[in-house]
């Protein structure tokens, strides 16, 4: 699959390299180059300086082929802005974007985003983990 | 009419001095307090501390019976975010976005604001409508179905001075609807009508053919 990540951050550069491990054809963007240093030096995908919610920069990036959209940066409101410009403008397949404000994931989710919050997982997570022991 | 503006900053500032003074009743919100004070003391109580992209807050305010929602923060992100929820979520009848980012215009009209508004277009469209010598004016234009309408200046030196309007081969989506020349009525141009300089005219095209179209009856 050919997949956009908007967002090098931690999470962003961990996904890239394991999708890019798994044999798919992988474009970060960031608007800051030194996020990128957090990629493996293994990586063998696309890292393009740019802006996730420029529809040059979009295109640049080859979102016109691409199969999935992925938003991770910090901010819910851009995740948001890049996933619509990529579902609605760009007609990509499967676009999925992280909100962090688990208000607002409600909202998304009316709007035809898929929308995951790591708040939200996260906590359920470590309430199993401490009920279990 | 109830108004909520999100953005306490100059224009939302001076938004609501003015809508305040035309008797409407408005409601600014900011994230930031100190900015919350400044309209307390000079404004009274028409600006509360909290974030427009979120529900909630939203609720609060009252946005369901809101008429108009203006978004006028100076970041695209938050403006459209807050636009959509005004939108989708509290159904107010009319959304007007600041746009910073003068490329995000279009695409925010395509993602449901209903009017996106980018002063540095409008500026652009100020200095072609003010400078006399620039041959092409956009006066109107029909955003997604790519249609405007447009006045041309035909100048002294242009290659159509003289020429008939079917011997200029113009593209097939462009008509002329309209010649306005000094000192007479204005006239809708048959394929007979010879140009002269200086003849206005107002014709209907589309962004493909506005180009072409302007070399045709301008250029030189």
């Amino acid at each position: 699959m050919k997949i956009i990540i908007m967002g090098c951050g931690r999470v962003g550069a961990q996904l890239a390299s394991l999708l890019d491990a798994d044999g798919h054809q992988i474009t970060v963007l960031d608007i800051d180059a030194h996020s990128f240093r957090r990629l493996p030096p293994s990586f063998g995908g696309t890292a393009l300086v740019g802006d996730g919610t420029d529809e040059e920069m979009l295109k640049k990036a080859g979102i016109a082929e691409a199969d999935a959209f992925v938003a991770v940066t910090q901010g819910d409101n851009r995740n948001v802005m890049g996933a619509q410009i990529a579902k609605k403008i760009f007609d990509v397949p499967r676009v999925i974007c992280r909100i962090y404000d688990p208000l607002r994931k409600d909202v998304y989710e009316a709007l035809g985003l898929e929308a995951v919050s790591p708040t939200v997982v996260f906590a359920q997570l470590l309430r199993d983990k401490l009920l279990a022991e | 009419m109830y108004i909520i503006i999100i953005g306490g900053g100059s224009v939302g500032y001076h938004l609501c001095k003015a809508l305040l003074k035309e008797g409407h009743e408005v409601l600014v919100m900011d994230k930031d307090a100190s900015k919350c004070e400044n309209f307390e003391d000079e404004l009274g109580s028409v600006c509360v501390r909290g974030d427009g992209c979120e529900v909630a807050t939203l609720a609060e305010a009252g946005a369901s019976r809101a008429e108009v929602f203006i978004a006028a923060t100076d970041g695209d992100e938050d403006n459209l975010v807050a636009c959509q929820i005004a939108k989708y979520k509290f159904g107010v009848p009319r959304t007007i976005a600041r746009v910073n980012d003068p490329k995000n215009e279009e695409i925010f009209r395509k993602l449901g604001v209903d009017c996106p508004i980018s002063v540095t277009n409008l500026i652009l469209e100020h200095i072609e409508e003010k400078i006399p010598t620039h041959p092409l004016i956009h006066l109107l234009t029909m955003g997604e179905e790519k249609m405007e309408i447009v006045e041309v200046k035909i100048m002294d030196g242009s290659k159509s001075v003289g020429k008939s309007v079917k011997q200029l081969s113009l593209p097939l989506d462009s008509i002329l609807a309209l010649l306005i020349r000094n000192g007479h009525k204005p006239q809708v141009p048959t394929a007979d009508t010879i140009l002269e300089a200086n003849d206005r005219i107002i014709a209907l095209t589309t962004t493909d053919s506005e180009a072409i179209l302007q070399k045709k009856l301008a250029g030189t």
